[in-house]
Order: C-alpha cells, then structure tokens, then sequence
C-alpha cells in the first residue's frame, strides 16, 4: 500500500527563539566584560 | 529617531560606545532568526541554546576588543559565526548531523524552509567576500593567473600568451598562489564550507 505523507501543521521554525536565561546571561556578560589594552596584551577583566 | 529603529551599523557603533542597551536591540531583532538557523543544522534545542551562546559571547568579545570589521554587515557576520560554531560542534563530535527519531526534527523533514536557503545564501556571499579578500592579498603575479584561470575560465595557454610567460611559469604562479591561498586561510582562521 503506497504511504500517504500529509503536511502536518508544525510550529514555524522561524519562531524558534533562546531561552529568556540565555539572553539575560548574554547581556550580563556584557556589562560585566571589560577589556583593557596594555601595550601589545589585552587583559580581560570581568567585574562580576 | 528611537534606539529601537536604528541599523544594525549604528547600533554596533553604539554598543562599542559603551552602549549597552544597543545589544540588547541587536540580540532581540536577530535571535530567532539565527536561533533557528543553528537547529536547523544540529537538531537539538540544549545545543542550539549553547551554540547560539557561544556566538554571542564572540561576537561581544570581538566588538570590545574592537576587531569587528565594518565592511561586513553585521547579520551576515554573526551568522558565519554561528555557522563556524556548528562545524566545530560537529568536528569534535566526529560525525555530521544524524537523524533522531523526536518531534522537533520533524518539522524540517516534513517541510522546506525558504528561510533556510536564505541563511545558506548569507554565509555564502560571507564566504565569497572572505575568498575575494584573500585574493586580493595574493602577490600581484599570482593574483593576475589566478583571476584569469579561475574567474576568466582562461586556459593556462591563454594565460601564458596573455601575460608574456611560458605555460610552466603561469602553472607554477598558480600553484603557488593556491599555497599561499591556503596560509591566508590558515592565518585568517576562516573556514570556507558550508554544511
């Protein structure tokens, strides 16, 4: 018996979106990286 | 005009201005599109969550250093981050995407996806933009042979009447600038595939 394929609705894909956490964590990390050049180095400091 | 109708160019500029609220706006307008774009090729929601972390925190650490380039457009740019990220997951794992048998795959073997190819058109022109500019940086005989073989479609016989060498030199000046194409890929860290 051939297989009948029905187009099923599915959530969009496009919708697909990170976690509330994921972007808290993000721009928390943000705020708190701080880098600082001293002659040929980079020192990242992090506040937190 | 309001922060939040910004380009994406001004609102980069702001951000490494110290501008903090810009990332936000930056983040919100672009992560589902780039969220989706990373599930799209690894399937797993946990690992989409840290790959789409692990973008973010390079591309915060590269506008504070300051070492983003402007000449790209700012979506592009993550996305090719994001899409690096991936092939790394899979390099270290070994193995390219498998199939699982859950709810969340069947959504994209069930439909097509135009946003899909438009994600793979955008990491493609990145790709194109980052060969030109190698080529560019390729000594001027070895960048002439290589733009005529490879853009021109010339033969190496063409080449060599066209630029006074024998066929052997036009050869050698394109193997050469094929090793030095791969250095400057090498020192650039550019990876110039697609999924």
């Amino acid at each position: 018996m051939a297989k009948v394929y029905t187009k099923v609705s599915q959530p969009n894909p496009k919708g697909l979106k990170p976690k509330q956490d994921t972007i808290d964590f993000l721009l928390n990390y943000s705020k708190s990286l701080d880098i600082k050049r001293v002659g040929n180095y980079e020192i990242e400091i992090n506040k937190n | 005009m309001a922060i939040g109708n910004y380009t994406d160019s001004r609102l980069v500029s702001r951000y490494i201005d110290g501008d903090e609220t810009a990332l936000s706006i930056l983040i919100n307008r672009h992560s589902s599109r780039i969220y989706s774009f990373i599930f799209s090729k690894v399937y797993n929601r946990d690992l989409t969550e840290d790959i789409f972390q692990d973008t973010f925190v390079k591309v915060i650490r590269t506008l504070k250093r300051g070492k983003y380039n402007e000449e790209g457009k700012f979506l592009p740019w993550v996305m090719r981050i994001a899409h690096n990220l991936v092939i790394d997951h899979f390099r270290k794992e070994n193995r390219m995407p498998k199939y699982e048998d859950n709810n969340e795959l069947s959504i994209f073997s069930i439909l097509s996806d135009n946003a899909m190819s438009k994600e793979s058109s955008l990491i493609q022109e990145q790709i194109y933009s980052d060969v030109r500019m190698l080529v560019e940086q390729l000594p001027a005989d070895q960048h002439e042979v290589l733009t005529m073989r490879v853009y021109k479609e010339m033969s190496f016989k063409d080449i060599s009447e066209q630029t006074g060498v024998s066929i052997n030199t036009a050869l050698g000046r394109m193997r050469y600038a094929l090793i030095n194409l791969r250095k400057l890929v090498d020192k650039h860290q550019l990876q110039l595939s697609t999924l």
